[in-house]
């Protein structure tokens, strides 16, 4: 059973939903290593996404509805996030254009683009402490679920699972991108936000494929 | 958290209205989306300089439109670089057909969406250059980090770069003014407070009361080293000492030295801290020629200073005194 743009739609609004009620923990986490932000950019950016979802025409697929996050994203958020989830959504729109529904190799070809998307913006590598440290493990489980004859709805609970395990393992880590850097050690024991933020926008994604809402 | 706003979402609309009606003079200020521009750009035939970044370092970058600065200023939310439609729209309204150049203070976030606006803005065939301004001494091995930071430096080379613009100095020629400015430029801050961000509420970070962070940035980030309050002059040649070694400034030097406030030292601490500053560059054998003293570059209401020293040459010194009509600097004319 493949996501269609019922799904694609029910992620955004999940996702702007546990983005605002994690607005406040993501903006400590940054406040932490960074400057105190990225809970409020992610909220506005897709409180600015649902309102648009509406205006979608008739037939559209999930690519579509991508690529609307993405300019949302990019023309509302600023700062470092706002470029790089506006480019994984662009790319991971572009990996799947047209698809009227996504099956598991779909679904892993999409965050896989995506990811490939933030790091040639951001020009991070794993260990670097950002939220590349997330998408590549929900990659690789995406990946291997895929692989192994998983179903879309499957493939996605296991990126969203190795996600917030990634996510998890960015606290020892010192970080090397970002304003996190100019800490130093100091940023070690302290939990990425985009990574963070990552797992709760797999995490919608997942609960809106497992929640049958996919045709 | 104790500040005079209304909704911490409408700080920045609110204060870059108030910016427009109180300079009108100067300046017309643009909504959506939001951006502030020299009253009577596009000027022909003159390069358009646009810079911007994060809301909460006034009087940068606003404060510096005006003839012989900035064309257009492009604030983001607080401590947030701005998104890539208004850097845009900001270009394409001081475009007078020599090109533009785009000042970016080099953090991720500014980086990257000054990287998009110029691509979007080479699409519409406006010819774009960009200078990345990266003075800050405190961040030692770009290896490891996103870079130095563009902190005080950014106002040197907004002003002469500016000048350069209106003499009518060609893309290439801003540009490289421009750059040869930051090449010669160095700065280091430190923080007795941190500051509070609007829609955080909290201070961005915690500092006992006899603690003293330095080599801090200029968006309330934590700095590198955290040591006990020492008198000022202690104080200045901790900061002075690293910038001096690291282009480095030697004995016969010509430099024009900056004394920044972070937003919430009064001058009369800022003016003993100048004191320390000159009275050893002048034992290093370091000509001071020009000097610039307070609040130009802030981090809302932190506490706390920073020493920018930039090595003079004929060229960047002319450029320094020419005339200069903004909100926060205004001079000659």
């Amino acid at each position: 059973m493949g996501l269609d743009i019922t799904w694609a739609v029910d992620w955004v609004r999940r996702g702007a939903e546990t983005l605002a009620e994690h607005r406040v923990e993501l903006i400590t986490l940054d406040r932490e290593i960074g400057d105190g932000d990225h809970g409020e950019n992610m909220d506005r950016g897709f409180q600015a996404v649902l309102p648009k979802l509406d205006d979608l025409p008739a037939g559209s697929a999930p690519s579509d509805v991508l690529k609307l996050v993405a300019t949302t994203l990019i023309s509302t958020v600023g700062g470092a996030a706002g470029p790089l989830y506006g480019t994984a959504f662009l790319k991971g729109s572009m990996a799947v254009a047209g698809e009227s529904s996504l099956d598991a190799a779909g679904v892993a070809a999409m965050l896989e683009a995506a990811r490939d998307g933030i790091v040639s913006r951001g020009k991070a590598e794993s260990g670097d402490k950002t939220m590349v440290d997330a998408w590549t493990p929900a990659v690789d489980a995406a990946r291997s679920a895929a692989d192994g004859g998983a179903s879309a709805a499957e493939t996605l609970r296991a990126a969203a699972d190795a996600a917030a395990t990634g996510a998890a393992a960015t606290e020892p880590l010192v970080a090397r991108k970002g304003r996190a850097s100019y800490l130093g050690e100091r940023s070690a024991g302290h939990r990425d936000p985009g990574a963070q933020s990552t797992v709760y926008l797999l995490e919608a994604a997942a609960v809106a494929a497992a929640n049958g809402t996919s045709a | 958290m104790k500040k005079i706003i209304n909704d911490p979402k409408r700080v920045v609309d609110e204060s870059v209205a108030g910016f427009g009606l109180a300079h009108a003079d100067l300046v017309r200020v643009e909504t959506d989306p939001i951006h502030v521009v020299r009253g009577d750009a596009p000027v022909a035939g003159k390069v358009g300089l646009v810079s911007g970044g994060g809301s909460g370092h006034e009087p940068l970058h606003a404060g510096f439109v005006g003839p012989g600065m900035l064309d257009a200023a492009v604030p983001g939310a607080v401590f947030t670089s701005p998104t890539p439609d208004p850097i845009l729209a900001a270009t394409k309204a001081v475009d007078g057909g020599k090109g533009v150049l785009h000042i970016v203070k080099n953090y991720t976030g500014d980086v990257l969406n000054f990287e998009t606006a110029a691509d979007l803005a080479a699409a519409d065939g406006i010819e774009v250059r960009a200078v990345v301004t990266n003075d800050d001494v405190a961040v030692k091995d770009s290896l490891y980090t996103a870079g130095r930071r563009g902190v005080g430096g950014t106002v040197l080379v907004e002003k002469i770069a500016g000048a350069a613009a209106e003499r009518g100095d060609s893309l290439e020629q801003v540009a490289e003014v421009a750059e040869r400015v930051n090449a010669n430029v160095r700065s280091m801050g430190m923080a007795l407070t941190p500051c509070t961000v609007p829609h955080a509420g909290e201070p961005s970070f915690t500092l006992a009361e006899d603690e003293v962070e330095i080599g801090i940035g200029i968006h309330g980030e934590p700095g590198r080293e955290r040591i006990k309050l020492e008198p000022a002059d202690a104080i200045v040649d901790r900061l002075l000492e690293p910038i001096v070694e690291d282009l480095p400034f030697s004995s016969g030097d010509r430099v024009l030295l900056f004394v920044n406030g972070m937003g919430g030292t009064p001058q009369i601490e800022l003016y003993i801290a100048y004191r320390r500053a000159a009275e050893s560059l002048a034992e290093q054998g370091i000509r001071v020629e020009r000097s610039l003293v307070g609040n130009y570059i802030t981090s809302l209401e932190m506490q706390g200073f920073s020493i920018t020293l930039l090595k003079l040459d004929d060229d960047m010194l002319e450029l320094w005194d020419a005339p200069v009509h903004t909100a926060a600097l205004r001079w000659g004319r």
